[in-house]
């Protein structure tokens, strides 16, 4: 099972709207698993103002108060840090890149959840609907939304195991399904320098597809090497600054559905996710097809 | 008489399918029955076994129409994984696309999707018809038994994987056969036969000489004497 929902919006009325569409796509699909869940969010000016690089830090137990001055005396300028459930999400006028090596410098052993210049990636152990109450989704904003219901079955759940990963800049990949053949990938991988923070085979995927667009592959490519390499059950919907692509395994077993108006993009495990979508009636609504790669950019 | 109406969106799930499960439903006090707003819901109008005609308006989630007999069931939208699955007897039509394994092992009935069907299309299957108005995904009718599949356009990969008695029309392109499928002769019996699944389905006036038909070689489910030494 997991469940996976995403929401790409074209049209800039709807911005304000995001959060409560993503809350209300990733509640539906708490019946497929309910053990951890996560979100992505773009473009939210509270999270991410405008000119400033923001990153998600994980299993720091420690007050925010305490983590901004950390991290501040490390980057040598004042920090934002705010505790949405488990997630700590912090801010700065600098790089996403910056605050993040100033955030692991402070705090080596802390697991980084996402970075971007607007990317929030907020992820929890607990029921999808809970955790979304927790971290105010409903009233978040932005151009594009990615969320994630897991049902554990390759590694412990954790927020580690918890999707989104978000492991390159603005970068985030949501699975349902299963990599067999994860090991020997991040084996290789890591005799090719990438680090790793969990033995989940998600991560791997991540990893692959980041380092894909890190060598200056575009997703289209990085997918297709994807789905060339890796072995399992699967649906990803892969999202960055600026894109939005899904793709599925050869088998095709993992559900997938995607809807398109002139307004938004929107993919999801089942329909009854997309159903409460603003002019769902009058939507373009397809599964995709095997191996092929559906990619939409603004 | 006035068709009985349920809304979705206001009464749980269970106690629709409960009012469509009770005794005393029989096809003569009530004989329509509507579902509205669906949203996406699994296991919309399973078990049915009365000849009531539902109408569901609006897209399904998983196995709607499951297991159904005697009743005739029209989707008014897309339907999810497993539409119609198990099927004994009566008639489930699809007005839009079905997802993956539509009609997995039924054993009889109509089951008329007037868009695509998916991957898996009639897995198995055991005696029903499915008629696709547009085309099916890989490994559609893979172990078919019996019964029959009409695919109006084009077919995936590995049609009719290890095929038993099942016969397979496919009026476009087939990706490629599966193990022991092939294509065979239309005979008239077979010309006769197609026409009538498609007039039962509603696709009246296709040119049925555009039509291939395929089915098993009987070579994979027989025992062969040369195999013995693979045990």
């Amino acid at each position: 099972m997991c469940g996976i929902v995403g929401l790409h919006l074209r049209n800039p009325e709807l911005y304000p709207r995001l959060g409560e569409l993503l809350a209300d796509m990733l509640g539906e699909m708490q019946d497929r698993g309910a053990d951890s869940a996560g979100v992505a969010v773009y473009g939210d000016p509270t999270w991410t103002p405008a000119g400033h690089g923001a990153v998600s830090l994980l299993e720091l137990d420690l007050p925010a108060a305490e983590v901004a001055a950390a991290i501040g005396t490390s980057l040598g300028s004042p920090v934002d840090v705010r505790l949405l459930d488990a997630t700590l999400l912090m801010t700065a006028p600098v790089t996403s890149e910056d605050l993040l090596a100033a955030a692991r410098s402070a705090f080596p052993d802390a697991l980084v959840a996402g970075f971007g210049a607007d990317l929030a990636v907020l992820k929890g152990v607990g029921a999808p609907r809970d955790l979304a109450h927790e971290w105010g989704l409903a009233g978040a904003q932005g151009w594009q939304g990615v969320g994630h219901t897991r049902m554990a079955t390759e590694s412990a759940v954790t927020p580690s195991g918890a999707h989104p990963y978000a492991v390159g800049p603005e970068q985030c990949l949501v699975h349902n399904g299963s990599f067999s053949n994860h090991a020997t990938i991040r084996r290789e991988l890591r005799a090719a320098g990438v680090e790793f923070d969990s033995e989940n085979d998600t991560e791997v995927g991540a990893r692959f597809v980041a380092k894909a667009l890190a060598d200056g592959k575009d997703v289209e490519v990085a997918l297709k090497e994807l789905c060339a390499t890796f072995d399992g059950f699967y649906t990803l919907l892969v999202s960055n600054r600026d894109s939005f692509a899904v793709v599925r395994d050869a088998i095709a077993c993992k559900p997938a559905v995607i809807a398109e108006t002139d307004d938004w993009v929107a993919m999801a495990s089942e329909y009854r996710a997309l159903a409460g979508l603003p002019g769902v009636e009058n939507a373009r609504i397809w599964e995709p097809e095997p191996e092929v790669v559906y990619a939409w950019t603004r | 008489m006035d068709p009985l109406i349920f809304d979705l969106s206001t009464t749980p799930l269970r106690e629709v399918n409960a009012a469509l499960h009770a005794a005393d439903l029989d096809g003569e006090i009530v004989r329509e029955i509507v579902i509205d707003k669906p949203a996406g819901a699994h296991s919309v109008a399973v078990g049915l076994d009365a000849p009531v005609k539902v109408s569901v308006e609006g897209h399904v989630g998983y196995y709607a129409a499951g297991m159904n007999q005697q009743a005739e069931v029209v989707i008014a939208g897309n339907a999810g994984t497993g539409v119609a699955e198990n099927m004994m007897s009566g008639t489930v039509v699809v007005r839009g696309n079905a997802s993956q394994s539509a009609g997995a092992t039924a054993h009889g009935g109509l089951l008329v999707i007037e868009g695509d069907a998916a991957a898996r299309c009639g897995i198995s299957m055991k005696g029903v018809d499915i008629v696709v108005g547009g085309n099916v995904g890989h490994s559609s009718a893979f172990m078919a038994q019996a019964g029959r599949l009409v695919v109006r356009g084009d077919a995936g990969e590995g049609l009719g994987d290890s095929i038993y008695e099942t016969r397979i029309y496919v009026r476009g392109t087939v990706a490629s056969l599966g193990a022991d499928c092939v294509a065979k002769e239309m005979r008239a019996e077979h010309l006769e036969e197609l026409a009538g699944l498609l007039k039962a389905a509603g696709f009246e006036g296709d040119d049925l000489s555009a039509y291939t038909r395929y089915g098993s070689a009987r070579s994979l489910y027989h025992f062969h004497v040369d195999n013995t030494g693979a045990y």
